[in-house]
Protein backbone atom coordinates (compact mmCIF):
# COMPACT_ATOMS: atom_id res chain seq x y z
CA UNK A 1 0.00 0.00 0.00
CA UNK A 2 1.24 3.46 -0.88
CA UNK A 3 2.48 5.27 2.23
CA UNK A 4 0.39 8.36 1.48
CA UNK A 5 -2.73 6.17 1.35
CA UNK A 6 -1.70 4.61 4.68
CA UNK A 7 -1.35 8.09 6.21
CA UNK A 8 -4.73 9.24 4.89
CA UNK A 9 -6.54 6.11 6.10
CA UNK A 10 -4.79 6.29 9.48
CA UNK A 11 -5.66 9.98 9.74
CA UNK A 12 -9.28 9.37 8.74
CA UNK A 13 -9.72 6.60 11.33
CA UNK A 14 -8.09 8.77 14.02
CA UNK A 15 -10.37 11.68 13.14
CA UNK A 16 -13.38 9.33 13.14
CA UNK A 17 -12.45 8.05 16.60
CA UNK A 18 -12.13 11.58 17.95
CA UNK A 19 -15.42 12.65 16.36
CA UNK A 20 -17.33 9.47 17.31
CA UNK A 21 -19.19 10.35 20.49
CA UNK A 22 -19.12 14.10 19.86
CA UNK A 23 -21.04 13.52 16.64
CA UNK A 24 -23.23 10.54 17.42
CA UNK A 25 -24.64 10.89 20.85
CA UNK A 26 -26.20 13.46 23.03
CA UNK A 27 -25.42 12.37 26.53
CA UNK A 28 -23.61 9.12 26.42
CA UNK A 29 -22.76 6.50 28.90
CA UNK A 30 -19.92 4.51 27.35
CA UNK A 31 -20.47 0.84 28.32
CA UNK A 32 -18.40 -0.08 31.35
CA UNK A 33 -16.54 -2.94 29.60
CA UNK A 34 -15.52 -0.62 26.75
CA UNK A 35 -14.38 2.15 29.09
CA UNK A 36 -12.38 -0.41 31.03
CA UNK A 37 -10.77 -1.89 27.90
CA UNK A 38 -9.88 1.53 26.46
CA UNK A 39 -8.24 2.49 29.74
CA UNK A 40 -5.59 -0.18 29.17
CA UNK A 41 -4.90 0.65 25.50
CA UNK A 42 -2.01 3.10 26.05
CA UNK A 43 -0.39 0.94 28.74
CA UNK A 44 -0.52 -2.21 26.61
CA UNK A 45 0.44 -0.65 23.29
CA UNK A 46 3.34 1.41 24.60
CA UNK A 47 4.82 -1.48 26.59
CA UNK A 48 4.47 -3.79 23.60
CA UNK A 49 6.72 -1.36 21.71
CA UNK A 50 9.22 -0.85 24.51
CA UNK A 51 10.03 -4.50 25.31
CA UNK A 52 11.32 -5.52 21.86
CA UNK A 53 13.23 -2.22 21.53
CA UNK A 54 15.06 -3.00 24.77
CA UNK A 55 15.44 -6.79 24.69
CA UNK A 56 15.53 -7.53 20.97
CA UNK A 57 17.36 -4.59 19.47
CA UNK A 58 20.06 -6.76 17.94
CA UNK A 59 17.48 -9.20 16.56
CA UNK A 60 18.07 -11.84 19.25
CA UNK A 61 17.05 -12.00 22.89
CA UNK A 62 19.44 -10.01 25.02
CA UNK A 63 18.58 -10.19 28.71
CA UNK A 64 22.26 -9.85 29.65
CA UNK A 65 23.10 -7.13 32.13
CA UNK A 66 25.70 -6.07 29.59
CA UNK A 67 22.92 -5.00 27.22
CA UNK A 68 23.31 -1.19 27.29
CA UNK A 69 19.69 -0.65 26.21
CA UNK A 70 18.45 -2.76 29.12
CA UNK A 71 20.47 -0.78 31.67
CA UNK A 72 19.47 2.54 30.11
CA UNK A 73 15.84 1.37 30.00
CA UNK A 74 15.82 0.38 33.68
CA UNK A 75 17.37 3.73 34.60
CA UNK A 76 14.66 5.47 32.55
CA UNK A 77 11.93 3.55 34.40
CA UNK A 78 13.38 4.69 37.73
CA UNK A 79 13.68 8.31 36.60
CA UNK A 80 10.13 8.25 35.17
CA UNK A 81 8.82 6.76 38.42
CA UNK A 82 10.56 9.29 40.66
CA UNK A 83 10.18 12.48 38.60
CA UNK A 84 7.17 11.88 36.27
CA UNK A 85 9.11 14.10 33.86
CA UNK A 86 9.16 12.80 30.28
CA UNK A 87 12.00 14.99 29.05
CA UNK A 88 14.23 14.13 32.01
CA UNK A 89 13.46 10.43 31.44
CA UNK A 90 14.55 10.59 27.81
CA UNK A 91 17.66 12.61 28.70
CA UNK A 92 18.74 10.18 31.45
CA UNK A 93 18.18 7.14 29.23
CA UNK A 94 20.10 8.62 26.30
CA UNK A 95 22.96 9.74 28.55
CA UNK A 96 23.21 6.21 29.97
CA UNK A 97 23.18 4.69 26.49
CA UNK A 98 25.89 7.04 25.21
CA UNK A 99 28.12 6.31 28.21
CA UNK A 100 27.57 2.54 28.16
CA UNK A 101 27.66 1.80 24.44
CA UNK A 102 31.39 2.39 23.96
CA UNK A 103 32.17 0.50 27.19
CA UNK A 104 30.12 -2.68 26.75
CA UNK B 1 2.01 22.76 26.52
CA UNK B 2 5.48 23.45 25.20
CA UNK B 3 6.39 19.95 26.40
CA UNK B 4 5.36 18.54 23.00
CA UNK B 5 8.06 20.50 21.17
CA UNK B 6 11.06 18.22 21.86
CA UNK B 7 8.95 15.19 20.95
CA UNK B 8 7.87 16.74 17.68
CA UNK B 9 11.54 17.24 16.89
CA UNK B 10 12.44 13.67 17.82
CA UNK B 11 9.56 12.45 15.66
CA UNK B 12 10.90 14.42 12.70
CA UNK B 13 14.36 12.92 13.10
CA UNK B 14 12.99 9.35 13.46
CA UNK B 15 10.66 9.74 10.47
CA UNK B 16 13.56 10.64 8.15
CA UNK B 17 15.63 7.84 9.66
CA UNK B 18 12.80 5.41 8.81
CA UNK B 19 12.94 6.51 5.18
CA UNK B 20 9.94 8.85 4.97
CA UNK B 21 10.29 11.81 2.64
CA UNK B 22 10.19 15.31 4.12
CA UNK B 23 6.66 15.75 2.76
CA UNK B 24 5.46 12.45 4.24
CA UNK B 25 7.03 13.19 7.62
CA UNK B 26 5.43 16.63 7.77
CA UNK B 27 2.21 15.35 6.22
CA UNK B 28 1.76 12.71 8.91
CA UNK B 29 1.97 15.41 11.59
CA UNK B 30 -0.99 17.23 10.06
CA UNK B 31 -3.00 14.26 8.74
CA UNK B 32 -2.72 11.87 11.69
CA UNK B 33 -1.74 14.46 14.34
CA UNK B 34 -1.20 11.98 17.18
CA UNK B 35 2.23 11.65 18.79
CA UNK B 36 2.43 8.01 19.86
CA UNK B 37 0.77 6.72 16.68
CA UNK B 38 3.24 8.72 14.58
CA UNK B 39 6.24 7.34 16.49
CA UNK B 40 4.96 3.80 16.05
CA UNK B 41 4.28 4.37 12.36
CA UNK B 42 7.88 5.42 11.75
CA UNK B 43 9.03 2.22 13.42
CA UNK B 44 6.66 0.06 11.34
CA UNK B 45 7.69 1.80 8.12
CA UNK B 46 11.33 1.21 8.98
CA UNK B 47 10.70 -2.52 9.42
CA UNK B 48 8.72 -2.63 6.16
CA UNK B 49 5.37 -3.63 7.73
CA UNK B 50 2.45 -3.95 5.30
CA UNK B 51 0.24 -0.86 4.93
CA UNK B 52 -2.85 -2.58 6.30
CA UNK B 53 -1.02 -3.48 9.54
CA UNK B 54 0.13 0.13 9.91
CA UNK B 55 -3.42 1.43 9.43
CA UNK B 56 -4.82 -1.09 11.96
CA UNK B 57 -2.09 -0.24 14.46
CA UNK B 58 -2.82 3.50 14.15
CA UNK B 59 -6.51 2.72 14.75
CA UNK B 60 -5.85 0.66 17.88
CA UNK B 61 -3.29 3.09 19.30
CA UNK B 62 -5.73 5.99 18.85
CA UNK B 63 -8.86 4.19 20.11
CA UNK B 64 -8.39 5.89 23.48
CA UNK B 65 -9.53 9.13 21.84
CA UNK B 66 -13.06 7.69 21.80
CA UNK B 67 -13.01 8.10 25.58
CA UNK B 68 -12.06 11.76 25.27
CA UNK B 69 -14.79 12.19 22.66
CA UNK B 70 -17.39 10.67 25.00
CA UNK B 71 -16.19 12.74 27.93
CA UNK B 72 -16.36 16.05 26.02
CA UNK B 73 -19.51 15.26 23.99
CA UNK B 74 -22.03 16.70 26.48
CA UNK B 75 -20.18 20.04 26.55
CA UNK B 76 -20.12 20.63 22.79
CA UNK B 77 -23.63 19.46 21.84
CA UNK B 78 -24.90 23.02 21.40
CA UNK B 79 -22.24 23.82 18.78
CA UNK B 80 -22.80 23.71 15.01
CA UNK B 81 -21.32 20.82 13.03
CA UNK B 82 -18.32 22.77 11.71
CA UNK B 83 -17.21 23.42 15.29
CA UNK B 84 -17.56 19.74 16.17
CA UNK B 85 -15.45 18.80 13.15
CA UNK B 86 -12.67 21.28 13.93
CA UNK B 87 -12.57 20.48 17.64
CA UNK B 88 -12.53 16.72 16.94
CA UNK B 89 -9.58 17.14 14.61
CA UNK B 90 -7.71 18.98 17.38
CA UNK B 91 -8.61 16.48 20.14
CA UNK B 92 -5.22 15.10 21.23
CA UNK B 93 -4.10 13.80 24.64
CA UNK B 94 -2.44 17.11 25.41
CA UNK B 95 -5.49 19.15 24.36
CA UNK B 96 -7.95 16.95 26.25
CA UNK B 97 -6.34 17.35 29.67
CA UNK B 98 -6.58 21.18 30.00
CA UNK B 99 -9.90 21.29 28.13
CA UNK B 100 -11.77 18.89 30.41
CA UNK B 101 -10.39 20.67 33.50
CA UNK B 102 -11.64 23.95 32.07
CA UNK B 103 -15.13 22.51 31.40
CA UNK B 104 -15.33 21.01 34.88
CA UNK B 105 -14.63 24.31 36.56
CA UNK B 106 -17.77 26.06 37.77
CA UNK B 107 -19.24 28.73 35.53
CA UNK B 108 -21.00 29.10 32.20
CA UNK B 109 -19.77 26.40 29.80
CA UNK B 110 -21.38 27.83 26.68
CA UNK B 111 -18.31 29.75 25.54
CA UNK B 112 -15.61 27.42 26.74
CA UNK B 113 -15.22 25.93 23.25
CA UNK B 114 -12.95 28.93 22.60
CA UNK B 115 -10.59 27.60 25.26
CA UNK B 116 -10.77 24.14 23.63
CA UNK B 117 -9.99 25.71 20.24
CA UNK B 118 -7.12 27.76 21.68
CA UNK B 119 -5.54 24.73 23.40
CA UNK B 120 -5.93 22.64 20.26
CA UNK B 121 -4.49 25.27 17.90
CA UNK B 122 -1.55 26.03 20.19
CA UNK B 123 -0.62 22.35 20.29
CA UNK B 124 -1.21 21.93 16.58
CA UNK B 125 1.10 24.82 15.73
CA UNK B 126 3.77 23.63 18.17
CA UNK B 127 3.60 20.12 16.71
CA UNK B 128 3.88 21.25 13.08
CA UNK B 129 6.79 23.63 13.75
CA UNK B 130 8.71 21.15 15.89
CA UNK B 131 8.20 18.43 13.26
CA UNK B 132 9.67 20.77 10.65
CA UNK B 133 12.64 21.49 12.92
CA UNK B 134 13.16 17.76 13.50
CA UNK B 135 13.10 17.12 9.74
CA UNK B 136 15.82 19.73 9.28
CA UNK B 137 17.89 18.21 12.08
CA UNK B 138 17.25 14.67 10.85
CA UNK B 139 19.40 15.27 7.83
CA UNK B 140 22.46 16.00 10.00
CA UNK B 141 22.11 13.59 12.95
CA UNK B 142 24.51 10.64 12.54
CA UNK B 143 23.34 7.03 13.09
CA UNK B 144 25.89 6.55 15.89
CA UNK B 145 23.82 8.78 18.18
CA UNK B 146 21.28 5.94 18.44
CA UNK B 147 18.42 8.45 18.47
CA UNK B 148 16.01 5.63 17.59
CA UNK B 149 16.19 4.67 21.29
CA UNK B 150 14.34 7.88 22.21
CA UNK B 151 11.20 6.09 20.98
CA UNK B 152 11.46 3.46 23.73
CA UNK B 153 12.45 6.09 26.31
CA UNK B 154 9.54 8.35 25.41
CA UNK B 155 7.13 5.46 25.79
CA UNK B 156 8.67 4.46 29.13
CA UNK B 157 8.05 8.03 30.30
CA UNK B 158 4.41 7.78 29.20
CA UNK B 159 3.73 4.29 30.59
CA UNK B 160 5.37 4.35 34.01
CA UNK B 161 3.01 6.97 35.54
CA UNK B 162 0.06 4.81 34.39
CA UNK B 163 1.22 1.80 36.43
CA UNK B 164 -0.69 2.81 39.54
CA UNK B 165 -2.54 -0.45 40.18
CA UNK B 166 -2.01 -4.18 39.81
CA UNK B 167 -4.21 -4.58 36.75
CA UNK B 168 -2.26 -1.87 34.88
CA UNK B 169 1.02 -3.51 35.84
CA UNK B 170 -0.31 -6.88 34.66
CA UNK B 171 -1.53 -5.32 31.43
CA UNK B 172 1.95 -3.90 30.77
CA UNK B 173 3.82 -7.09 31.64
CA UNK B 174 1.54 -9.31 29.56
CA UNK B 175 1.72 -6.95 26.57
CA UNK B 176 5.51 -6.63 26.86
CA UNK B 177 6.12 -10.37 27.14
CA UNK B 178 3.67 -11.14 24.34
CA UNK B 179 5.49 -8.61 22.16
CA UNK B 180 8.76 -10.51 22.71
CA UNK B 181 7.12 -13.85 21.87
CA UNK B 182 5.24 -12.36 18.93
CA UNK B 183 8.19 -10.40 17.59
CA UNK B 184 8.89 -12.98 14.93
CA UNK B 185 5.29 -13.22 13.73
CA UNK B 186 4.86 -12.33 10.06
CA UNK B 187 3.60 -8.94 8.86
CA UNK B 188 4.59 -7.26 12.14
CA UNK B 189 1.40 -8.69 13.67
CA UNK B 190 3.21 -9.08 16.99
CA UNK B 191 2.49 -5.54 18.16
CA UNK B 192 -1.27 -5.73 17.58
CA UNK B 193 -1.51 -9.19 19.12
CA UNK B 194 0.53 -8.17 22.14
CA UNK B 195 -1.53 -5.01 22.65
CA UNK B 196 -4.77 -6.99 22.57
CA UNK B 197 -3.35 -9.54 25.07
CA UNK B 198 -2.38 -6.71 27.42
CA UNK B 199 -5.75 -4.96 27.12
CA UNK B 200 -7.51 -8.27 27.81
CA UNK B 201 -5.28 -9.03 30.81
CA UNK B 202 -5.91 -5.64 32.43
CA UNK B 203 -9.65 -5.74 31.75
CA UNK B 204 -10.11 -9.27 33.09
CA UNK B 205 -8.05 -8.66 36.19
CA UNK B 206 -9.96 -5.50 37.01
CA UNK B 207 -13.26 -7.33 36.44
CA UNK B 208 -12.33 -9.96 39.05
CA UNK B 209 -12.17 -7.39 41.83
Amino acid sequence: MNLWLVLFLGGLLTFGTRLSFIFLLQKVAVPVWLRRALYYVPTAVLTAIVFPEVFLHTGTFNTSLLNPRLIAGILAVIVAWRTRNALLTVAAGMAALWILQPLL
Amino acid sequence: MLSVVPFGMIYGVLALDAGLTHAQAQGMSSIVFAGSAQFITTQLVKSAAPGLIIVLTILVVNLRHALYSASLAPYVQHLPLRWKLILSYLLTDEAYAPTISNYEEPGDSNNKHWFFLGAGLTLWTGWQLSTATGIMLGAVVPESWSLDFTLALTFIALVVPRLRDRSSLASALVAGSAALVGFFLPYKLGLLTAALCGILAGTLLEGRK
